[in-house]
Formats: C-alpha cells, sequence, structure tokens
C-alpha cells in the first residue's frame, strides 16, 4: 500500500540551486542558439519580421444589412407594402451608412419613399454620428415629387436600451425638418420578441407639394411579435396606427385622406 | 486467471481501435482521433523526439472530423484533433519539424515554453508563419517541465481544431507521485465556419446567447425578490446597457464541448485500478469557453498550475480559464465509474468523460446547474455605496478623454514596495479608454478570493488564485523597479476589443521591457466578462501575497472588475505576443507585442 497523505515531496533544498543551474545553462544555451542556426540551415529563422500592427484582422470592413420592417400593412382602403430597411460598408471607425424607408401600392401607382446615404462614425460608445444626403420622393398616377435633404443625425442605443435615431435635414429649399424614431425589444422568451417602435416628424416650414405642415407632422405607434427562427430571420405580426398631426392633418383632410390610419402587419425581419 | 483475461481483452481493444482508426486514415471520413482519445496512452500514442538531434515531425493538414455521430472538415496534426501528445524531456535540445499542407500560412506557437523567440510561433511578430507546402524548423533547448500544449497562432485555425497536448518530464525526479496520467484536453467545436461566428458576432451583440432575460424571468425574480428589488436590477442593467447574461460570446448553441477530441456523447474514457493515483493533466485548448470542472464522487488534489508545480490544494472543483493547465491527483478508492464533468462557464453546454475501471462504462452525467448573471461589482460598481450609483451612471455619456498612453491616473496607487493589494476597491483613473470601452470599472477589486461567477454557492470547494503557491521560490527576489498597468476593454455591441481603448491596429508601437528588469504588471478587467490574458515567452508571477513563492502563470484569468497583477522578469530578448487568449477577443485586437531590448535596445 502506497503512502496516500503525501502527494507531493517536499523540494530539497538543492534543488534551488539547480534552478540557479538551470537559468545558467539557458542563458548558455541562448548564446549559444544564434550561432547554431547560423551555422544550420535555418538560417532565415534567425531575423524576426519588423514590428507592425496589421496583422490581424481588427480593423476589418464589413457589409451588414438589414430589413427591420418589411411588411404588408393591412388596413381601411388600400393595403400598401412598407420597408424599413439600412445598413453600413465599413470599418469600425468609419463607415458609409444607407438607409431607405417607404410604402408604395402594388395595386396602383401611388408612393412616397426616401433614400439615405450618409457617413458614419462612432462619438460615444454606444452613439455614431451620421451626416449625408437624403432624397426623398412622393408619386402618383398624377403628379411626382421629389426634394434632397442635407441630414445630421444621431443614431445608437440610448440608456434602457432603446434603439433610436434621430436627424436633422435641410431640404434644397431651405426647409427645415426633422424626424425621431425609437424601439425597443422586449423578450418574451429567447426568441419571441415584442417590439414597441415610435416614430415621429416635425418640420419648420410648410410644404405644400409633400403635404408636410408646420409644426409635429405626425406620430406613428407600432408593436409587433416576431419569431426569431433563425437571429438572421423572424417573421411577425403586428399592428400599427399613424396619426397626423395639427397643420399637416389639415392638409390631409383637405386631400380627403385620412387623419388617423390603423392596421395589421405582417412581414419578416431579415439581416445579413 | 481473471486478471489475465481482462488485460487481452484490454489490448484487444486497443488494436481494434488503432484498425479503424488506420481505416479511417485510408478512407478518408469517420472519427480521426487522436489514440489517447480512445483508451488512454501507453508509449504508441505518444510522440517523442527521435535520434540524436532528438527530431520530431508534425504535419498540418484538412481532415474529416466526426463529433458526435456529425461530420465536418477541420485542421488536424498528424491527422487527428486534438494532435499528437508530445513528450518532451526536461534539458533536450529539441528540433520540431512542421510541415504545412495547408492551402493557407500556419503557425504552431508552443504556449507556456520558454524559448528564443523567433521559435514562439507567432506569425508577424517572431517569424513570418509557415507557407503552404513548407517545413520550419523549431529549435529550442528545453529547459522546463510540466503540462503545457501548442496551438497554431494563424488566423482562427484554433477553433477548427489546430492544438494538441504537450507534456515535459522533469530532468530530477518528479516531486509529484502518480500510477497513471492522461492528457484532458478541453475544447470548443462549432460545425459554423468560425469566420461566420466572428462575422455573426460583430452584427449582432449577443447572437449567441439564448439565455438572455425574458419576461418570464422577470416574474420570476419579482416573487423571488420582490417586485421593487426585481425592478431596480433589471432596470439598472438596461439603463447601463449591459446584459448581464454575457457570460460568454460563444455559446452552446453552436459549440460542442470536447474532451480530448470527443463531444459528450461519444464519453471519452480513462482507465484507472482501485487504489491508483491518477494524475488528470487538465487543459484548456478552447477558442471561446471557460469551463468548471469536477469529478462527482472525488475531490481533486492540484499539484500544478500552468505547469508549475504547486503546493497540493483540495478541492473539489476549479474553474480552468482558456490556455490555462491545472494537474490533479485523484485516488478512486472504489472499482466504480466517475463522470469527468466540465461545464462551460455560461451552462450552455459541457464536456464530459468517465474515469472507470473498465472501458465503455459510464456514471451520471450532472445536470446542468442555472445559468449566473453578473452582478453590479462586476460592473464596477463600489458595493458600500450602491444607491448612489445613479449619478455614476451619467458619466459612461461623457466625451472621450483624449489621453494618450497608459493609464497612470490613479493617485490612489503608490507606486514602490506594496503589493497594489491594499486598497480594495481601487478607484479608476480618468480616462475612460474611449469608443471601444463600453464601460469602466470605477471600482476595481482583488478578488483572488472569489471562484468566480456561478461559483462556490453550492457548498463545493473551489480553487481560488488565492489557493496557489508555488512549490519552487522564484528566482528573483528583487523589487519591482516600475509598474505597467493595462486596461482590458471591450464594447459588445460594437464587438471591440482592446487594451487601453486601442485595438492593436491602432497602436503605434510595442510595449517596452527592458531585459532582466524587475517589473510589475497590473491588469484591470474594465469589461464585465472574464479575459484569459496571455504573455508570452516569460512567467507573470501572480502577487497573491506568497512572497517568493507566489505562482508563476503564463496566463492569467481575470475576473470582471478586477485589478490583478504579476511580477516580470523578462530574461529572453526580442519580440513577445501579449493577448486575450479568448481566440475572437485576439482578433478583434485585444493584442499587444511586448518587445524585450537589452540596454542597447538590440532584441537579438
Amino acid at each position: 500500500m502506497k503512502q496516500v497523505n503525501i502527494i507531493v515531496k517536499r523540494t530539497p533544498k538543492i534543488f534551488s540551486n539547480n534552478i540557479m543551474l538551470k537559468i545558467n545553462f539557458q542563458k548558455i544555451a541562448l548564446i549559444l542558439l544564434p550561432i547554431l542556426i547560423l551555422t544550420g540551415n535555418s538560417v532565415k529563422a534567425q531575423k524576426a519580421p519588423e514590428f507592425s500592427n496589421k496583422i490581424l484582422p481588427d480593423n476589418k470592413t464589413y457589409f451588414y444589412f438589414v430589413a427591420d420592417r418589411f411588411e404588408y400593412y393591412s388596413k381601411e382602403g388600400t393595403n400598401p407594402l412598407v420597408w424599413d430597411v439600412q445598413g453600413y460598408y465599413g470599418k469600425d471607425y468609419n463607415k458609409f451608412w444607407f438607409k431607405a424607408e417607404g410604402e408604395a401600392l402594388t395595386s396602383e401607382k401611388e408612393g412616397e419613399m426616401e433614400f439615405q446615404g450618409l457617413y458614419s462614425r462612432p462619438v460615444t460608445s454606444y452613439f455614431d454620428v451620421q451626416a449625408g444626403l437624403r432624397y426623398d420622393v412622393a408619386y402618383n398616377s398624377i403628379t411626382s415629387n421629389s426634394r434632397a435633404f442635407a441630414v445630421l443625425g444621431l443614431q445608437g442605443l440610448a440608456p434602457y436600451l432603446f434603439e433610436v435615431d434621430g436627424s436633422i435635414a435641410v431640404s434644397e429649399d431651405g426647409d427645415l425638418s426633422g424626424s425621431f424614431e425609437g424601439e425597443l425589444d422586449l423578450l418574451m422568451t429567447q426568441r419571441l420578441i415584442i417590439q414597441p417602435r415610435l416614430a415621429t416628424s416635425v418640420a419648420v416650414q410648410k410644404v405644400e407639394d409633400f403635404g408636410v405642415g408646420s409644426g409635429l407632422n405626425n406620430i406613428q405607434l407600432g408593436l409587433r411579435l416576431r419569431y426569431e427562427i433563425k437571429r438572421e430571420f423572424a417573421p411577425y405580426l403586428g399592428i400599427s396606427w399613424n396619426r397626423k398631426l395639427s397643420e399637416t392633418a389639415d392638409l390631409a383632410k383637405l386631400e380627403g385622406a385620412d387623419v388617423s390610419v390603423f392596421g395589421v402587419v405582417a412581414g419578416v425581419r431579415l439581416w445579413y | 486467471m481473471k486478471k489475465e483475461e481482462k488485460n487481452t481483452k484490454k489490448i484487444s481493444r486497443r488494436a481494434f481501435f488503432r484498425y479503424t482508426a488506420s481505416i479511417g486514415a485510408v478512407v478518408g471520413m469517420s472519427t480521426i482521433l487522436p489514440a489517447y482519445a480512445f483508451a488512454g496512452f501507453g508509449e504508441r500514442d505518444v510522440l517523442e523526439p527521435k535520434g540524436a538531434d532528438n527530431i520530431l515531425d508534425l504535419t498540418i493538414s484538412e481532415i474529416p472530423i466526426n463529433i458526435d455521430g456529425k461530420t465536418s472538415t477541420a485542421i488536424g496534426i498528424n491527422g487527428s484533433v486534438p494532435g499528437p501528445l508530445i513528450r518532451l524531456k526536461e534539458g533536450e535540445d529539441v528540433l520540431l519539424r512542421v510541415k504545412n499542407e495547408l492551402k493557407e500560412d500556419t503557425s504552431i506557437h508552443w504556449h507556456g515554453i520558454i524559448l528564443p523567440f523567433q521559435m514562439d510561433g507567432v506569425p508577424g511578430v517572431s517569424f513570418d508563419g509557415i507557407k503552404p507546402g513548407e517545413t520550419f524548423e523549431y529549435r529550442f533547448p528545453v529547459t522546463q517541465n510540466g503540462t503545457y500544449w501548442y496551438h497554431s497562432h494563424s488566423k482562427l485555425q484554433e477553433q477548427l481544431g489546430h492544438y494538441g497536448p504537450m507534456i515535459i518530464e522533469p530532468k530530477d525526479n518528479d516531486p509529484v507521485e502518480y500510477d497513471r496520467e492522461y492528457p484532458v484536453l478541453l475544447s470548443d467545436w462549432t460545425f459554423e465556419s468560425p469566420y461566420d461566428v466572428m462575422n455573426n458576432m460583430k452584427k449582432m451583440d449577443g447572437y449567441y446567447n439564448y439565455q438572455k432575460r425574458t419576461f418570464g424571468e422577470f416574474f420570476k425574480d419579482v416573487s423571488e425578490d420582490g417586485f421593487v428589488s426585481a425592478f431596480k436590477n433589471y432596470t439598472s442593467f438596461a439603463r447601463m446597457r449591459m446584459s448581464p447574461t454575457d457570460l460568454a460570446d460563444v455559446t452552446g448553441a453552436t459549440y460542442t464541448y470536447l474532451m480530448n477530441g470527443r463531444g459528450p456523447e461519444s464519453n471519452w474514457n480513462a482507465l484507472f485500478k482501485k487504489g491508483e493515483r491518477i494524475r488528470l493533466r487538465f487543459i484548456n485548448g478552447s477558442a471561446g469557453s471557460t469551463f468548471d470542472v469536477r469529478i462527482p464522487g472525488l475531490k481533486m488534489t492540484v499539484v500544478q498550475a500552468d505547469g508549475q508545480n504547486i503546493e497540493p490544494v483540495s478541492i473539489e472543483e476549479f474553474r480552468i480559464g482558456i490556455a490555462e493547465t491545472y494537474d490533479v491527483i485523484v485516488e478512486p478508492k472504489e472499482e466504480k465509474a466517475f463522470t469527468i464533468f466540465a461545464e462551460s462557464l455560461d451552462r450552455s453546454g459541457f464536456a464530459r468523460g468517465t474515469l472507470a475501471p473498465n472501458e465503455g462504462m459510464a456514471a451520471a452525467v450532472p445536470v446542468l446547474r442555472p445559468r449566473p448573471t453578473r452582478t453590479m461589482k462586476d460592473m464596477g460598481m463600489n458595493m458600500s455605496d450602491m444607491k448612489m450609483d445613479g449619478m455614476k451612471m451619467d458619466n459612461m455619456e461623457k466625451k472621450d478623454n483624449a489621453m494618450e498612453g497608459m493609464d497612470n491616473g490613479n493617485t490612489d496607487h503608490n507606486m514602490m514596495g506594496m503589493s497594489g493589494m491594499n486598497s480594495d476597491p481601487v478607484k479608476h483613473g480618468p480616462d475612460r479608454h474611449g469608443v471601444g470601452a463600453a464601460a469602466i470599472a470605477d471600482n476595481q477589486y482583488n478578488r483572488l478570493n472569489e471562484p468566480g461567477i456561478g461559483l462556490g454557492k453550492d457548498g463545493r470547494k473551489v480553487l481560488v488564485y488565492n489557493d496557489l503557491k508555488s512549490l519552487e521560490p522564484n528566482i528573483d527576489e528583487r523589487k519591482p523597479e516600475r509598474e505597467v498597468e493595462l486596461h482590458l476593454t471591450g464594447n459588445m455591441e460594437r464587438y471591440m476589443w482592446s487594451f487601453d481603448g486601442k485595438e492593436f491596429n491602432e497602436v503605434k508601437g510595442p510595449i517596452e521591457f527592458t531585459q532582466d528588469e524587475r517589473l510589475r504588471l497590473i491588469l484591470v478587467n474594465d469589461t464585465m466578462m472574464e479575459h484569459p490574458i496571455h504573455l508570452h515567452g516569460m512567467w507573470m508571477e501572480l502577487e497573491n501575497e506568497n512572497g517568493i513563492y507566489n505562482p508563476r502563470k503564463h496566463t492569467l484569468l481575470i475576473q470582471p472588475a478586477q485589478r490583478i497583477s504579476a511580477l516580470v522578469t523578462p530574461r529572453d530578448k526580442g519580440r513577445w505576443a501579449f493577448h486575450c487568449h479568448i481566440l475572437y477577443h485576439m482578433e478583434m485586437g485585444m493584442f499587444r507585442v511586448v518587445q524585450v531590448s537589452d540596454k542597447n535596445g538590440g532584441i537579438y
């Protein structure tokens, strides 16, 4: 029977001397080694590469695309297709950011949409400042209008985990406007997620061609329940309420359009 | 008679395994596992240097792999994952020839081995890497002993199986007595491309986290802790934009956890005879997983950490960070099976094997414990004035502090002659490390007596860093002449990882050490996740108040909001890698080069 208790033998005192000897040996070996290598056939192993900070993929360029909303909007009257997509191409500190949002009817010629191309740069741990151009188009079977903007915005993750995107824009005619969007993911389960969403816009000047009045334009409230089959692919169902406000509401009334629209949405959230 | 029968059976089974393995190699299919993964290792399973020049040949190539019945392609060494067990002897000069049969560059880094820096195997730092079709000759004197490992330092090859165990026999008598030994190499495997894994994490925070807090858990917490307390906890994390379930970036959602290359279903077997003393040499060769290891029914005695003998510590469980090694002795007194259970830190899965008197046996496999959640202490909050934390949060919005270089703003911290542990917590300096750091640890804790998140509360004795005491004294008894402080920083939302908020591509040059100087390396974890920090080419003598018996480590697992210090004497000149051993963190920029020069600035 072996002694069970003593697993480790005490190191004899001489051992520490051995360590000293070992180190000396190591030093000698180190001196000898380059000589060995030089005389051997692997001479090239001797010189190491110059210092470089470009040896890792830590400054890689990524492409990201997300269709946050891509849905069919079922409401009273016509039922448009609605989209809200964005993405980027770039590195940690410099990105080209693109956004497209709009709605259009599939049955007849009517729709409105906007496109943005922005330079995006992180300014805090959670926020990017974005600057660039926006192009709006509104059309129906009779007319078509478009206008361009210069945009400055802030997008990121706010305290309490709200995904927010706010921007101010100056049109080619000098009209000043602003918009804000915020959404929050609430986990029912690991894959079933409720997403409340709020969007609003405000304008300083009235721009009748686009049905924009001065002051607060509208408020959009949505609630979507999605199921992440994969992280990248999540079908959803939800409700969406869009209320035009103040002068914008008046303009809508004049055109005979609805001021308040409520409907059901069905769509898919996907990203790449 | 009975005994003899058993032996024949064992041999024939071994022969059978060898047979199947060679068939597999010929047909190019099925499981290619190193022999020791089947049945422990005898002489034939071990690769030892041969001939007068102590030559050992390794070939890196793509191989088919079978993990619990599912097939894929891996990068193997001499045709297996993990690679062969390399067995060297202290005191010999070895020539390790590594042939690259891949279509891309490769490399082998000998983890924890003290050697000339050109032999360290880090492409772009110590050498140019090994081109396809080329053979690189690693020559070095073996000056140490213990349990180590080796792995690729190129791209994400390590995640694809490019790693193996390495044992160096001591020149003198081994102070550890044992009858039998096994390497237990823990690792993680994904059937996804690791490059996709990296992209997924870059594009979505918490991509692999399927253990986030939900409504259901909220209601459960309300019923347990009351509404006010639960609501406060949930909202304070949300306000800070932090997830209390950030435990691991890559999880069991994509990982299969392996023990010596085998998945939990395939049950790696290690044999013993009753009364034997078995030495299990645990190595964590994962790309992204920290493990909590226990063997229900057996006490473990830790005798070695990172290849260095320590005073034996009797424990029931230990946490092993990526790249760390722990040797434990177990002495089963009964002829029965014991499960070697290695739970991933986030409890999303486990690796498992069986220690048994006969092959093919299995013991009960424990259920995974519930995943823990991060605390305010992990976020660097001061536990004594928790109620005021609302005010501190606002600081997070402060604009970037453009302070250059090292963080030396800690006025609490006395430069000379103290262990760096006297004040706890230590306050963070004014540098908030820029956008690459989601947060900082306002209060930095010692934590050397804490086993880590999710451990120590179920009655088991768990190893802590304070338990580690070197068996042999460190030779350099000098006090440190200077301090180098580095902060571990990251931004989970942007998936940026760095030291002092600077990704490697943002730093201008190496961190300068002078040969044979004595310095104190202070590491502060400003993130809320564990990081295993590895310094190549020299030992870190962890300052855990054991004086000249401070344990020597090549990798330090640093807890959230922990402030840890180690004494270093850089003996070997050259350029050495210094990085987080979570593969994806390293690739994202949590990497630096330490340059050790002589007084004249030379590194050769």
